[in-house]
C-alpha cells in the first residue's frame, strides 16, 4: 500500500491555533519528540494561542480538516542585549506530511506575522545535534547569529561549589 | 577553519555540477574558471565521480554531470571524502604526555578546542548543496 501524498501547499491553510488543535498539536510534538507534556500545551496555548496576542504567534498548518504542523513565535525586545527582533521557538510538521512544504509555508506566516510589527531579524536556537531542523532552517537562509550559547550544570542546592 | 586544496577545489566542483545539473562540464572548464591546475582537479573529479556524487560522462563533449541529491548532501560529506574531519588540525591539540604537569589544563584545552570542532561539524552537517547554492545567489546579489 502506497503511503498517502503529502499535501500540496496551495492545499494547505495557514491560520490562528484554536483551542480544538491543541489535541492535534500535541500529538505532533509527541509523534516527534517521544515526550509527553501533560499541561504544556495548555499553559503555552493560554501564553501564545488565546486572548490578546500582541507580539505572539501560534499558527497551524490544516489540509484537509487535519492539523499537520505549528509554528510558535514571539517578538522580544533588548533580550540578550538585542535591539527587537523576531525569535522563532517552535516548529514541526508531521513526519508524514513534511517535504511538502509546510514548514515554509509556516515559518512565511510566522515571519509575516514579524513583519507587520515592523520586525527586520528573526532568529531561533537548536540543539546543534538536530541535523533535520538546522537543515531545514538553513535552507530557508538562517545564518550563525552573533550569540553563543552557553551552559553550566548546577550543583544541587546545599553543596559548596568548587 | 581551513579546508585543504582538495577540498575547497571539490566543493568548486559540486557546486559547479550542481547549479547545472543537466550540464556535463569538463575539468577545464570548472579548472578556468577557478583558476586551479586542470591536472589537479581531475584528481577530486575521479574521487567525486567514485563516491557518486559525479558521474563521468564519456566521448565527445563529456565531461562530468553532477548525480547526488542536491537537498541531501551536505559539506561535510563532501568534505568527508578529502579529509579527516574528526581528526584534530596539526597544532591545535595538546600533546598527551606520560608525566604532565598539568593535565588539568591539558583537559581544559583540549575541551574548549573540541567545542569549536562540535560547532564547526554541526555547521557543515546542516548545510546541503542546494542551500550553499542558493546562498551564492544572495550573495551575488548583495555584489
Amino acid at each position: 500500500m502506497k503511503a498517502p501524498r503529502p499535501a500540496a501547499p496551495a492545499a494547505v491553510r495557514v491560520r490562528n491555533v484554536r483551542a480544538g488543535d491543541l489535541e492535534d498539536v500535541a500529538a505532533i510534538d509527541l509523534e516527534i519528540t517521544r515526550l509527553p507534556k501533560p499541561g504544556y500545551w495548555a499553559e503555552i496555548y493560554r501564553r501564545y494561542g488565546s486572548g490578546r496576542r500582541q507580539q505572539r504567534f501560534f499558527l497551524v498548518a490544516e489540509a484537509a480538516g487535519r492539523i499537520e504542523g505549528f509554528v510558535i513565535g514571539e517578538v522580544r525586545d533588548w533580550e540578550f542585549g538585542s535591539p527587537r527582533c523576531g525569535w522563532v521557538f517552535a516548529i514541526n510538521v508531521r513526519p508524514k506530511a513534511r517535504l511538502a512544504g509546510i514548514g515554509s509555508r509556516l515559518l512565511e506566516a510566522v515571519c509575516d506575522g514579524f513583519r507587520r510589527l515592523g520586525v527586520t531579524k528573526v532568529r531561533t536556537m537548536l540543539a546543534r545535534d538536530n541535523q533535520l531542523i538546522l537543515s531545514f532552517f538553513r535552507s530557508q537562509g538562517l545564518m550563525a547569529a552573533p550569540f553563543i550559547p552557553l551552559e553550566i550544570d548546577l550543583d544541587p542546592a546545599g553543596t559548596e561549589r568548587a | 577553519m581551513k579546508l585543504q586544496k582538495n577540498t575547497l577545489f571539490a566543493l568548486y566542483s559540486v557546486l559547479e555540477s550542481a547549479s547545472r545539473p543537466e550540464r556535463q562540464l569538463s575539468a577545464g572548464e570548472i579548472a578556468r574558471k577557478y583558476g586551479i591546475s586542470p591536472h589537479h582537479l581531475a584528481k577530486v573529479l575521479h574521487t567525486l565521480a567514485q563516491a557518486g556524487v559525479v558521474e563521468s560522462v564519456r566521448g565527445v563533449g563529456g565531461g562530468y554531470r553532477f548525480a547526488g541529491n542536491a537537498k541531501r548532501l551536505t559539506l561535510i560529506d563532501v568534505i568527508a571524502l578529502f579529509e579527516n574531519i574528526n581528526a584534530p588540525a596539526r597544532g591545535t591539540r595538546p600533546r598527551p604526555r606520560r608525566h604532565s604537569a598539568g593535565p588539568g589544563v591539558e583537559r581544559a584545552i583540549g575541551t574548549v578546542l573540541s567545542e569549536i570542532d562540535a560547532m564547526a561539524e554541526a555547521t557543515l552537517r546542516s548545510i546541503s548543496i542546494a542551500t550553499l547554492l542558493k546562498l551564492a545567489v544572495r550573495q551575488r546579489r548583495q555584489t
